[in-house]
């Protein structure tokens, strides 16, 4: 029988059978969904890791020089946290020797962070992060403006006591009005609005839009950080190549200045998205790893209950097949025949199984900050698992169809 | 010269039931010429389902040879025999055995399908069939959409599809009121006419005496074998 016949044959059989047909399939199809929506969520994930972020908390071609890591991957001994906090802190000497040193180009800037309200007249707006930083600050985070400018060389230089804010917060406080040369007072100091940044969006549902920056020497340095230190220095290369220069120009600089010996460690952190998206990496790969697993038992489930439709079908239909082979059916014809209804029969599950994972990821989409991303070879591997489960479960129930004697089947009732 | 298109010789079939073995044949010799119409009887236990399916090559003998149109088809396997059965059997059975979700014409055109005949040709060749039973009108019409003389008169169009050497029929009125019988037995009687061998069980007096020829069985042996004057 050509092929083409015998997978119309197998549909009509199918369709002929809704129930059972909808019900030996639902293993396969729970397998096919749960693949293509945790794929599509993982590689939405993948994308938003790398691109959200550690492009928008971290940068990219961005380390820090630190006293120790901000993001911390697994977890962290008691040994290893009391050794971080023994170390030195970074010193505005350090940072400068440092920026001073690189022999690639690159964007520099101190960083310093702490929390503070923000007020405006009467309003106020709790727990802002206020950040002290160099000029480069913004051009080196590649922000754009929606109001004003950054501060110049010389307002840093000075610590002048104005403050470039984020979207959301010069929104809250101003409520539309232009922002531009009003004064906000942080812990009672007087700040000039001098810009706004373009609104960055959230991560995680967190918004990235509530920051005030207002230069590192001006009146902030005295509660982001003791006199004379910086939380960090960012440091921005054009290249990774150059990033790579530049980090271990900035090592050399810093392990000479803290007069380390070969033998000793860093007693300082030079962090990159690097050390982020590796973490990621393995929360990825486990899931990635898990997910095989997962896969696998709901399809041999689902093998199992076509394997048990298709024996049943065998059983009912021995007469059909006792027909079949007095007209001349061979072996393989009859095989052929119940192979074909199986793996369409996995196959038509897998394919609503594609199009409600598909469906989820959409819905995720929709309803949640994820972004799920349909992986292209996630919906080839449904199919070929799909028909794979199908063939598989069908090859005993086929090979007894295939062997039973005509003269027995054509009596059955 | 008459041209011999079944040959048995000392054929057996034993069949073992537990402990006992049963002896379906104990040695049939029997010669049936083409364009023969010939009437196997006997009584129940005679053998002569045995006797059918072994014709039919849907069984095999325990010993003895079997020659069906110049082959020896006893000692063929499986699939072997499944070729033999789609190129030179067809078969009428009792209960029809039409498949019950096709239409007539699908019914028609399935042992064109096992001898991989391509659409087109499939469906000419299963179209003259219905039509040549007088069943053009209703070849998209299931079995159960049709009465007892049109489905036996689509299993006698499935039977001939493939131009048999042999239309093998195992009580093909078994299940039909007489008036139905008697329009079966008219169509059988034209299709020897037109030159079809035809090997028909019964246990009917008046349906075997529509033969040529009328077989007895009687206990796995030939018991008595009438060729009549032409009828």
């Amino acid at each position: 029988m050509p092929f083409r016949e015998a997978i119309r044959l197998a549909l009509q059989v199918i369709w002929s059978q809704k129930m059972k047909s909808s019900f030996s399939v639902i293993g396969v199809f729970i397998g096919v969904t749960f693949l293509i929506a945790v794929v599509s969520i993982l590689q939405g994930m993948n994308a938003y890791m790398t691109e959200r972020f550690a492009g928008a908390l971290l940068g990219v071609n961005t380390f820090q020089l630190r006293r120790y890591p901000n993001f911390q991957v697994g977890d962290i001994s008691r040994e290893t946290w009391r050794e971080w906090r023994r170390r030195p802190r970074i010193m505005y000497d350090d940072a400068d020797a440092v920026a001073a040193s690189f022999s690639v180009p690159v964007l520099t800037s101190w960083s310093s962070v702490n929390r503070a309200d923000v007020v405006y007249g009467g309003s106020v707006v709790r727990d802002i992060e206020i950040v002290g930083a160099g000029e480069q600050y913004f051009d080196l985070k590649g922000w754009q403006f929606e109001h004003g400018r950054p501060f110049s060389p010389q307002e840093a230089r000075v610590g002048a006591t104005v403050v470039v804010l984020g979207y959301e917060l010069a929104d809250r406080l101003f409520e539309g009005a232009d922002p531009i040369g009003r004064e906000v007072k942080i812990r009672n100091m007087p700040y000039r609005v001098i810009g706004v940044v373009e609104s960055q969006g959230n991560v995680f549902g967190i918004s990235l839009d509530k920051f005030a920056i207002a230069p590192a020497l001006s009146p902030v340095k005295r509660f982001v950080n003791p006199p004379r230190v910086v939380d960090e220095l960012l440091v921005k290369a054009e290249t990774a190549a150059d990033l790579e220069t530049a980090m271990l120009e900035a090592e050399a600089v810093m392990r000479s200045r803290r007069g380390l010996r070969p033998t000793e460690e860093n007693n300082f952190t030079l962090e990159t998205s690097e050390a982020v998206l590796d973490f990621w990496g393995k929360i990825n790969s486990v899931l990635m790893m898990a997910l095989p697993g997962l896969v696998t038992i709901s399809l041999v489930v689902g093998g199992i209950v076509i394997m048990n439709i298709m024996l049943m079908a065998v059983a009912e239909r021995t007469r059909e097949i006792g027909i079949r082979k007095s007209l001349g059916a061979r072996r393989r014809d009859i095989m052929r025949q119940f192979l074909v209804e199986s793996a369409t029969l996995a196959t038509v599950g897998a394919g609503i199984g594609i199009g409600t994972g598909l469906g989820l990821a959409g819905l995720i989409t929709a309803t949640t900050f994820l972004p799920a991303r349909v992986a292209p070879w996630s919906i080839v591997l449904a199919v070929f698992l799909g028909a794979g489960v199908g063939i598989a479960a069908g090859l005993y129930p086929a090979s007894r169809a295939a062997r039973l004697d005509p003269v027995e089947a054509i009596r059955h009732e | 010269m008459p041209d011999t298109i079944i040959r048995l010789a000392d054929l057996t079939r034993e069949y073992r039931m537990d402990a006992e073995t049963v002896h379906a044949l104990r040695g049939v010799d029997l010669a049936i010429d083409r364009n023969e119409y010939v009437a196997v009887m006997g009584p129940s236990g005679s053998g002569k389902s045995t006797l059918m399916n072994i014709v039919g090559c849907l069984d095999t003998p325990t010993a003895g040879e079997y020659w069906l149109n110049g082959l020896e088809v006893s000692r063929m396997h499986d699939d072997a025999l499944a070729q033999v059965r789609n190129r030179e059997i067809g078969f009428v059975f009792q209960t029809f055995n039409l498949l019950p979700r096709a239409s007539a014409l699908h019914n028609v055109e399935l042992p064109l399908i096992y001898a991989g005949i391509g659409s087109r040709e499939r469906r000419r060749k299963a179209t003259h069939a219905l039509e040549r039973v007088g069943l053009g009108d209703r070849m998209h019409h299931r079995p159960n959409e049709l009465s007892g003389g049109q489905r036996q008169r689509v299993a006698i169009a499935r039977a001939l599809v493939n131009a048999p050497s042999i239309l093998l029929a195992d009580e093909p009125t078994g299940n039909l009121d007489s008036a139905t019988s008697a329009e079966i037995m008219q169509v059988f009687g034209e299709l020897h006419a037109q030159g079809q061998t035809i090997v028909m069980v019964t246990h009917e007096a008046d349906i075997a005496s529509r033969a040529s020829r009328e077989i007895t069985l009687l206990d796995g042996l030939v018991h008595s074998d009438t060729v009549r004057d032409a009828a």
